[in-house]
């Protein structure tokens, strides 16, 4: 074994547990998501008033199934604040790198997979909040609901938002520059376009329908009309 | 005290950015305890050799032994801290929460009051990295450097961009902390940081040892002192054939005359000449690094012993 060959008695020297994944670094990766006021607009805020800019007009009419057009409104944008906040916090890693953060945590016996669980952690936590805001503000704005359709369509707009928590994360890596953001902004709002969260994707040209069934978000936007 | 195996052990170390070489060929032991300075100029590949050491970057060719093992496993056991000169902090957080996080990554750690109180920065606790100054994030990141407890701490040109003030006080906490056979390796460019504390000095240039020895070893490899005395007219020659005369240079009215036997010169200039205001100097360390360490002139030309003392 190579530890014999070290000096100092390895037993207080062992590696964490986990590989490194704590709650305490959970804890102080969510406060500091919260601290930047940029990440809170774009998730939290930016939806609610989206909402409210475009849902209350419509506040009243139904859906052909009957719902409430503003139900619809709520759940799109309560999916589209969890894919932005998912992918912003997955895209954290291109600013930690650009830092010299992932260098240094080189230096100690933090895993690899431990760091990418806690950003992952991290990036569901922070899209949880961004659909708990939007189904608060939506209820607050006079949405009803069953309770079952509730569950499901939160659960489906948080869970849903792990694929984008990974996109954030590719790009973190793959991408050189710091503000990430400032180009997956723009990807994510047409990708939130094709998935029909900002209109009924039937209402878009053929062609762009047809390009739509292939991008992550399709059908995103159908699925709560139509319960 | 010192244990069996040498604390660093390079041996044929080279590492190339395409068509440039950075490390050619290092060889080096540091043995436990030892306060190293590492000097060179910018691009010598001190910090080549050091991420080498860190197995932050994989060498060419050669081998890297950190405490008897690899650097990974001194890493995996936090035996080896470093103190990088940039980056490698989040802006976002507070200094007790970079601690904190950092502290978290390890499996036992020193606590986080006492790693804070000990580099100096325990009343920032709760300020913004972002906020401090870089005297200040230097000594968080060497507050970081503590938590483990290392057996190794490794310094990158630790005050590169800080005034006296924040050099002096980041020294005086490591000095302050200087635990008896903790082995400290810093790299700098800084001649007095070498000179005031390092017990030995390695001298790289061109990615390779030119020179390692106590400071006063290195300093004598430049041996010699200068001779300075204002006398007009001053027969250049006739001073520069006197025993140990290696070069005369007139300034004006002043006369500076670089020898191995000052007492002569000296001697000659007061009684056979009209000097006077004569006065002999020592060549200080910077004169020897500028020696060993111009790019103009060859190594083996300068000084054909690389290692002295040891």
């Amino acid at each position: 074994m190579t530890t014999s060959a070290l000096t100092t008695p390895t037993a207080d020297r062992r590696p964490p547990a986990l590989g490194g994944f704590s709650p305490t670094v959970l804890l102080i990766e969510m406060r500091r998501v919260l601290r930047n006021r940029r990440t809170l607009l774009f998730t939290m805020v930016m939806p609610a008033v989206f909402f409210l800019l475009f849902g209350l007009p419509q506040r009243g009419e139904t859906l052909p199934n009957g719902r409430q057009v503003l139900a619809w409104i709520m759940v799109s944008l309560a999916v589209y604040g969890a894919m932005v906040a998912t992918t912003s916090a997955g895209a954290a890693v291109a600013t930690e790198r650009a830092l010299g953060w992932s260098r240094q945590l080189r230096l100690t016996p933090l895993h690899p997979a431990a760091y990418v669980a806690t950003k992952v952690a991290t990036a569901m936590v922070l899209g949880l909040v961004a659909v708990v805001i939007e189904f608060a503000v939506g209820a607050a704005a006079g949405v009803r609901l069953p309770v079952s359709v509730w569950l499901l369509a939160g659960a489906a707009a948080w869970l849903g938002s792990l694929v984008f928590a990974a996109l954030g994360l590719l790009i973190g890596y793959l991408g050189p520059a710091e503000n990430v953001m400032q180009f997956m902004g723009p990807v994510l709002a047409l990708l939130a376009m094709f998935g029909g969260l900002f209109l009924p994707v039937e209402m878009l040209p053929d062609v762009m329908q047809r390009i739509a069934q292939f991008t992550p978000v399709w059908g995103g936007g159908n699925w709560p009309a139509r319960r | 005290m010192r244990s069996e195996c040498p604390a660093v052990e390079l041996s044929g170390l080279r590492k190339s950015f395409g068509p440039v070489t950075a490390v050619d060929g290092l060889d080096l032991t540091i043995d436990p305890g030892e306060v190293v300075a590492f000097l060179g100029p910018n691009g010598a590949g001190k910090t080549t050799t050091i991420d080498m050491l860190l197995g932050l970057a994989r060498p060419d060719a050669g081998e890297v032994r950190l405490l008897g093992g690899t650097p990974a496993e001194a890493v995996r056991h936090g035996r080896v801290a470093a103190v990088m000169q940039s980056g490698g902090l989040l802006k976002d957080l507070t200094v007790a929460e970079t601690v904190r996080m950092t502290a978290s990554f390890f499996g036992r750690t020193r606590p986080v009051t006492e790693v804070l109180t000990r580099a100096g920065i325990a009343d920032l606790a709760d300020r913004l990295v972002g906020k401090c100054s870089g005297g200040q994030q230097q000594r968080l990141r060497f507050a970081l450097a503590l938590l483990s407890d290392p057996d190794v701490m490794v310094l990158d040109e630790p005050t590169t961009g800080m005034d006296v003030e924040g050099r002096r006080d980041f020294w005086q906490a490591i000095r302050a902390d200087a635990r008896s056979g903790r082995t400290i390796i810093f790299a700098t460019h800084y001649l007095d940081e070498a000179d005031a504390y390092a017990d030995r000095i390695v001298l790289v240039r061109q990615g390779r040892v030119v020179a390692d020895g106590t400071t006063a070893q290195i300093k004598n490899l430049a041996a010699g002192r200068i001779v300075r005395a204002t006398l007009p007219d001053a027969d250049q020659s006739g001073l520069a054939a006197l025993p140990g005369v290696e070069a005369v240079e007139v300034r004006g009215d002043a006369v500076l005359i670089r020898t191995g036997d000052s007492d002569a010169v000296a001697r000659h200039l007061l009684t056979r000449t009209a000097a006077r205001d004569l006065e002999i100097t020592s060549r200080n360390l910077e004169d020897a690094f500028l020696a060993l360490t111009a790019t103009d002139a060859a190594p083996a030309e300068v000084l054909p012993t690389a290692t002295v003392g040891a």
